[in-house]
């Protein structure tokens, strides 16, 4: 169950998107920007808002890679994986990167200080290798600053 | 003193902010432009001497006090910007003003041409808009290459109270940006594009589709759709004079597959983003159920200039049934990279070209041609026009115009892996060629990479399951860079057998 105060913040959530065409997709984003993750306690919220089956809604959050079951690590870094980087040292990047959080793959350190994922692509393919650091684009991305400004 | 700095992405992923706010601190009138698409100037600035725009890069914060003080003189300084060979050898009809404007300004916008097209297109009517479309030859820039004329057609003369336009700006593919460019760039052009295709069609209501992993292209997009709203450009009247039209921006979620026009549908209606069997068609049956244009945003973002300029002017570009101009992204390995718009027709050699070869400095082994379901082609194949049949012909694809150039440290075979790797992981999981077949392509390619005899033949004819078995083009098009990997470069694959 919700508590009260977050109960409250899901229904103006809900009542500020209601009214689109196919609102759950927004509703979603609007909550994973709220609270870091889509609580799964809100499921059934939503779904009942949206006259939707939990099992619907559950679907749609665990089909894409953005929304989270729970939140990231305090810094979230996510490594362009995809190929116009890898052909800029993405490899390189992402073993070096990892390597100085203390991670053997991508995933949150035990401390939830860093949570390290990949991304296919943020459109800066020739300006790679890049990355996004809590939100903001990196690029041209060099390891041993990427990995100092992330665990700072 | 005027100078622009561009608030592009890639502009900004390498410390433009920090250039435009030392500009701005010390003096400078700055604005922040679209990107020229010279990536390996960024942060690119430009400042206005005697009326002519003169760029300098790359800059940093520091090279500011000197810049202001002399720039002739400064170290970084390249000249008019406008003689900048890179800009000098293209054709930007689609990208005429990306890196020009204000992307904001409205006067910026009606100065440089803004809404000549949706003028003309009002002017013309909704039955000869589309012969204009057609008659220009556009085909969608998204990779299907589908005539857009067509498609507008199609749902131009089907019934129905409520139809919609849809942008499909779920640009996935790595190695392509001139998505985000053109809406960082100039969102205006595009929405005018979707105004002119809601006119032509029928169609009151217009969803932009935009992947998260763009966020500066969300905010900007939200921004100009206030412009564009208060200019009359969307709203209950086109420009105070044509039918209503308005649009709303929706953000991805980080699926790759809602880049292909049915998930994305399911995805803006709040479903899983799961590819849906065609028929129905969407230009018939799409967002709702209604009729639908499904259209990439270069393809929407060149109808003004057609509009604008008449049909047989953009089709006097390029080549065979591939008319007009498409923008090159050039990226990767290279040392020269960004966005470069030519007339169809350039060799693959001729585009690399422009890169100026690796910046590693080693030889160009591949460059893989339109995203992760593009080939990947060696240098023995550059003498390919580019042209959607050209290529289609040399056993690839153009998908959306982006080149990602590798030099002889690739591995073949581990981009092979890459492919499946990440056919598996981005698969809808409808159909089964995809869904399995991908997974069993990653462990037939570690079987390959472990020296099992066995394991190559059965690739070939999993890649050949997955192109004739599934739904959509992920599972169908992931063979591509898979089989031109070891058809072209079989001495990754040959050597691991070797080792054993």
């Amino acid at each position: 169950m919700l508590d009260s105060a977050l109960g409250d913040r899901l229904a103006q959530i809900i009542a500020d998107h209601q009214g689109l065409e196919g609102p759950l997709l927004p509703i979603l984003h609007a909550v994973q920007a709220e609270w870091g993750h889509v609580p799964p306690s809100a499921i059934p919220v939503i779904a009942q808002a949206l006259n939707l089956g939990r099992a619907e809604v559950h679907g749609v959050v665990s089909f894409y890679h953005d929304f989270r079951s729970e939140p990231a690590g305090r810094t979230h870094l996510k490594l362009c994986a995809a190929e116009a980087c890898q052909a800029q040292g993405a490899r390189a990047l992402r073993d070096a990167v990892l390597a100085a959080a203390g991670l053997d793959a991508w995933g949150t350190t035990p401390d939830r200080r860093l949570t390290v994922e990949p991304i296919y692509c943020l459109g800066l393919c020739a300006t790679g290798p890049a990355a996004l650091l809590d939100g903001r684009l990196v690029g041209r991305a060099d390891a041993k600053s990427l990995a100092k400004e992330a665990l700072a | 003193m005027r100078a622009f700095v561009p608030r592009d992405a890639s502009a900004r992923a390498v410390g433009a902010d920090a250039v435009a706010h030392a500009l701005a601190t010390q003096g400078a009138a700055v604005i922040r432009n679209g990107s020229r698409g010279m990536a390996w100037l960024e942060p690119l600035v430009e400042l206005e001497i005697g009326g002519v725009r003169h760029a300098f890069g790359p800059l940093a914060p520091s090279d500011v006090p000197a810049l202001l003080k002399s720039p002739a003189r400064h170290p970084k300084a390249l000249g008019p910007t406008e003689d900048i060979a890179w800009l000098k050898g293209q054709t930007r009809l689609t990208f005429a003003r990306v890196g020009l404007t204000d992307p904001l300004s409205w006067d910026d916008y009606l100065a440089h041409g803004g809404t000549e097209g949706l003028r003309a297109a009002l002017r013309l009517g909704p039955e000869a808009t589309v012969a204009e479309v057609k008659a220009s030859g556009l085909r969608g820039r998204g990779g299907a290459g589908f005539p857009t004329g067509i498609k507008w057609e199609t749902v131009r003369t089907a019934a129905g109270p409520l139809k919609y336009v849809v942008c499909n700006a779920d640009e996935g593919d790595s190695g392509t940006f001139a998505d985000r460019m053109l809406m960082e760039g100039d969102p205006l052009c595009l929405m005018e594009g979707m105004a002119i295709a809601g006119a032509a069609t029928g169609a009151t209501k217009g969803f932009v589709y935009i992947r998260s992993e763009y966020p500066d292209a969300v905010a900007t997009m939200q921004a100009a759709l206030r412009v564009a709203q208060a200019h009359g450009l969307l709203g209950p009247s086109l420009l105070g004079e044509g039918p209503a039209f308005d649009l709303e921006v929706r953000v991805g979620a980080g699926a790759y597959v809602c880049g292909e026009e049915t998930s994305l549908l399911n995805s803006l209606e709040g479903k899983r983003g799961t590819v849906r069997a065609k028929p129905p068609l969407p230009a018939l049956q799409g967002l709702f159920g209604r009729p639908t244009v499904v259209n990439n945003v270069i393809s929407l973002a060149t109808v003004p200039w057609i509009l604008a300029h008449g049909a047989p002017a953009y089709a006097a570009h390029g080549i065979g049934r591939s008319k007009g101009t498409i923008p090159l992204q050039i990226a990767g390995n290279v040392r020269h990279g960004g966005l470069y718009e030519a007339a169809f027709g350039m060799t693959l050699g001729d585009i690399v070209a422009l890169a100026g070869g690796t910046r590693t400095g080693r030889p160009v082994k591949a460059v893989q041609v339109g995203g992760p379901l593009g080939a990947y082609f060696p240098p023995s194949k550059f003498d390919t026009p580019f042209g959607y049949e050209e290529f289609d012909g040399a056993g690839g694809l153009i998908g959306h115009a982006g080149l990602a150039v590798f030099d002889d440290s690739a591995d073949m075979l581990a981009q092979a892996r890459f492919a499946m790797e990440f056919c598996a992981v981005e698969s809808c999981g409808k159909c089964t060629p995809c869904r399995l077949g991908a997974q069993r392509g990653v462990e037939t390619l570690d079987r390959v990479r472990a020296g099992d005899p066995k394991a190559l033949p059965l690739l070939k004819d999993l890649c050949d399951t997955m192109r004739d078995g599934s739904l959509c083009a992920l599972g169908g098009f992931t063979p591509y860079p898979v089989m031109s990997a070891v058809t072209h470069f079989p001495d990754d694959f040959a050597l691991k057998e070797a080792a054993e």
